[in-house]
């Protein structure tokens, strides 16, 4: 039948434990994540604000924008950076980030190498100001960023842009991850529904699970055919503490962890999403609700980071091997 | 976890509240569930006819009031050159014709507009007080066997009544003196004020199509405690028939005609069906009930409260989509604000004018992204932008002789502006395939949202139950309580359920 050949049911789904949206918002994201604490992620200055404040690795500032008649200070700004990167400070879903690799006489290179003039940037930079990239289109601010120098582990898994880690942190604890790989029918862009391919990682190693592209699994990266059961997330082990201290750090039940790999400096924390997306359940080809009430049912702990990421990686890893990069 | 019991016994109540007013409504209100029922309208013309003779003349004519069986719905009174005021004296309306001198033949016309209505409520029935009259012989002696006679046979005030006229059928020699005397019907409350019942002599019309120059008939109404009942003194039948309506009942004359003689009245009765929404404004107008629905404001702001009321509804159907189907909308209640545009428009040139408009705006907006302007100036722009095109679009089609199109003044500017600016933005940013999907997505709610609103049947029960915005709230409560999986989903898993289960 037609209906069955495109649906399925959703009893086979909750059988699963798949979780869906209706799901996610009232039963996790409106049971354990205070609306008072939403600033704290939707404004990326405050996230960076109290993650240095709780000692978690993020990228340097280079400034922030807060005014239109500031614009004119950009160009001041990033004369001693080679690469950076400029954020709305509240956008939402990647949008309104522009990365720039190298500057050169003035004009400065994004990745795919078109090159950009200052009035550019400051075009740009009025369209964050004004709210154009912000929930809501309230007024917004810019932060200004020195650029992530990606560990070469990760050379050719990503098409031109940020190859991220995500990690979805349940009452502290790591419950599942995917890197997210972007392509060039995503243009740059990690979000899986515009085309970014998603690794599941299993969560005691490391290790890539599988990839998915479309919903659909897919065994090499598109763009260049890397294989992606291959991929090894180095630093493990400090990337999932990092990511589970998050909890503490902003007090939300329910978060999404962005975590980057740079060459010097290790797993850094790019951003915290208060409202994750359940595509990591495609990537990972589990469901996320067997393991969500599995932590319900520890009931009330105290166990420090290390204990929960101990428990994570025992409860909810895929392969057997504890190789630790 | 907080504990939900409160909110499903808030939305419980909500449920219960609204379903009993809605039930109150039905029936204390006589409001129908469906729409398109007609109700009975008599239209019932009394004629006043006399004889002037040259001087002041007042007439004064007892009318009709709401009552059981009927609700005066209408009245209007013709009388060329007559000054006519109803007057109200202790409760008991009458029509009063006055001029200073009139000559010759005189008519004079009133006009009830009576309503069938099964849950008319009647005027508190005050019996009269009870008058004996001294007869002379033989009357007097006659009229005392009849009595006597029914008074052994009878319980009560009805049985009594009941009892003297089949007395009257059974004394043919009592009756037939009697009869000369005095109409049968003023005898019956003779007898009974008698044997201290009070009771009188009401003039009632029997209702039918058609039928011209009719003349009341009397009747005997007899009081007991705090009931009466009447008899229909010729047949001897208690109880009122159906179609009988009373027009005098309450001990006045029928008619008063200072100034002229050769005075009588004559009905004609017309029967009409009036929808049941006209028939029910009708009622409440003339009404102290207490009536808590929009049929008590003035005419205008029920026109507007009509569409207000009906917004709900649209929200519900976004609520549906969103929450249950899973469709992408770009702006979270535009559609509803459009399909109430469509309301106005109707669909066809509705859905032409937003797309028309939208996909002026898109081009406009292009343009305007390339000049790098401030956000609020180029919201500002595209909203100036859109009313252009709005009057341009007014102007041409009045020019082409559509009517219709000029109705598209009804979409909401502002809204639309902000609709192509996010569709631009997402053209931008997620390609043309997103925009038609999130526009298409938008345009598919505000039709379906429009083909619930525009449905006669919940108009009908949005504009007469107010107590269904309740059960409204409660089903959008229940839906935000929804953890279940969305339609969307099912598709979405698909892939992923298929490969787990292998």
């Amino acid at each position: 039948m037609w209906l069955w050949e495109r649906y399925t049911s959703p009893f086979k789904l909750g059988s699963l434990g798949i979780m869906g949206m209706n799901q996610r918002n009232v039963n996790y994201i409106g049971r354990y994540n205070p609306r008072k604490l939403y600033p704290l992620v939707d404004n990326k200055l405050k996230t960076k604000h109290i993650a240095v404040a709780a000692g978690v690795t993020v990228p340097k500032l280079i400034g922030t924008i807060q005014h239109q008649h500031e614009v004119k200070k950009i160009a001041d700004m990033v004369k001693d950076w080679q690469g950076f990167c400029i954020k709305p400070a509240r956008g939402s879903g990647g949008k309104g980030i522009l990365v720039i690799m190298r500057q050169e006489d003035g004009l400065f290179y994004k990745p795919n190498g078109k090159a950009e003039t200052v009035s550019d940037l400051e075009r740009h930079i009025s369209n964050i100001l004004a709210g154009l990239f912000s929930l809501g289109g309230k007024p917004d601010f810019v932060m200004v960023e020195d650029l992530i120098h990606f560990d070469n582990v990760f050379d050719g898994y990503s098409f031109e842009g940020v190859p991220d880690t995500r990690v979805i942190i349940f009452k502290g604890f790591p419950v599942m991850s995917m890197m997210r790989l972007s392509t060039a029918s995503s243009d740059g862009k990690a979000n899986l529904h515009q085309g970014a391919v998603g690794v599941g990682i299993c969560l005691r190693t490391g290790r890539a699970v599988r990839g998915v592209q479309y919903n659909l699994p897919l065994r090499h990266h598109p763009d260049t055919n890397k294989d992606l059961f291959d991929l090894q997330v180095p630093h493990w082990l400090k990337l999932l503490n990092l990511a589970a201290s998050c909890y503490e750090m902003s007090g939300l039940g329910y978060i999404g962890t962005d975590m980057v790999l740079d060459k010097k400096r290790g797993p850094m924390l790019l951003e915290l999403n208060a409202r994750p997306g359940l595509s990591i359940q495609i990537a990972n080809a589990a469901g996320l609700l067997p393991r969500l009430r599995q932590i319900e049912k520890l009931g009330n702990f105290s166990m420090s980071v290390e204990e929960r990421v101990a428990y994570a990686m025992d409860n909810f890893g895929v392969f057997p091997t504890q190789a630790l990069a | 976890m907080v504990s939900r019991r409160p909110f499903y016994i808030v939305v419980a109540l909500l449920f219960i509240l609204g379903i009993s007013l809605m039930i109150y409504r039905h029936v204390a209100f006589d409001v129908p569930w469906l729409p398109g029922e007609y109700r009975q309208v008599w239209s019932v013309e009394a004629k006043v006819e006399f004889d002037a003779a040259d001087q002041p003349v007042i007439a004064s004519l007892a009318l009709p009031a709401t009552q059981p069986g009927f609700t005066l719905v209408d009245e209007s009174a013709a009388s060329p050159g007559y000054g006519l005021s109803f007057v109200d004296r202790n409760g008991i309306t009458r029509a009063e014709w006055s001029i200073r001198t009139a000559k010759g033949h005189q008519e004079l016309y009133y006009r009830a507009e009576m309503m069938s209505d099964p849950y008319a409520k009647s005027l508190p029935a005050e019996p009269p007080a009870v008058e004996k009259q001294i007869e002379k012989e033989p009357i007097a002696t006659a009229m005392v066997q009849i009595l006597e006679r029914a008074k052994e046979r009878s319980a009560d005030a009805f049985t009594l009544t009941r009892e003297i006229m089949k007395e009257f059928d059974n004394q043919e020699q009592n009756a037939q003196l009697l009869r000369n005397h005095k109409g049968r019907a003023h005898l019956i409350v003779d007898m009974l004020n008698q044997a201290d019942i009070p009771a009188r002599v009401v003039r009632a019309l029997t209702l039918e199509d058609g039928r011209r120059r009719q003349q009341l008939i009397d009747y005997v109404q007899v009081f007991q405690d705090d009931k009466y009942d009447l008899f229909d003194p010729k047949t001897g039948l208690q109880g009122r028939p159906e179609q009988l309506m009373l027009w005098e009942y309450n001990s006045q004359p029928l008619l008063d005609v200072t100034g002229g003689n050769n005075s009588r009245v004559t009905y004609s009765v017309v029967q009409k069906q009036v929808a049941v929404a006209r028939a029910l404004t009708a009622k409440f107008e003339h009404t102290n009930m207490l009536n808590f629905s929009i049929d008590t404001l003035p005419v205008e702001e029920q026109a507007l409260f009509k569409g207000i009321l009906l917004l709900p509804i649209g929200v519900l159907v976004v609520v549906f989509l969103r929450v249950i189907v899973g469709l992408k909308t770009s702006g979270t209640f535009m559609p509803v604000l459009i399909a109430v545009a469509f309301i106005q428009t109707n669909l066809v040139v509705g859905l032409l004018g937003f797309l028309s408009i939208v996909g002026v705006g898109l081009v406009i907006r292009s343009y305007l992204s390339r000049l790098n302007l401030l956000l609020v100036a180029r919201i500002s722009t595209v909203i100036i932008t859109v009313i252009a095109i709005i009057a341009l679009l007014s102007v041409l089609t009045y020019k082409l002789g559509l009517t219709e199109g000029m109705r598209i003044t009804f979409f909401p500017m502002i809204i639309l502006s902000w609709t192509i600016e996010r569709m631009s933005i997402l053209w931008e940013e997620e390609g043309p395939k997103e925009v038609v999907k999130q526009g298409g997505g938008s345009l598919l709610v505000a039709v379906l949202a429009y083909l619930a609103m525009d449905n006669s049947l919940i108009q009908h029960l949005t504009f007469n139950y107010l107590g269904l915005q309740l059960v409204i709230m409660a089903t959008v409560l229940l839906m935000g309580n929804y953890t279940g999986y969305r339609l969307s989903e099912l598709k979405r898993f698909k892939p992923l359920a298929d490969e787990l289960k292998k």
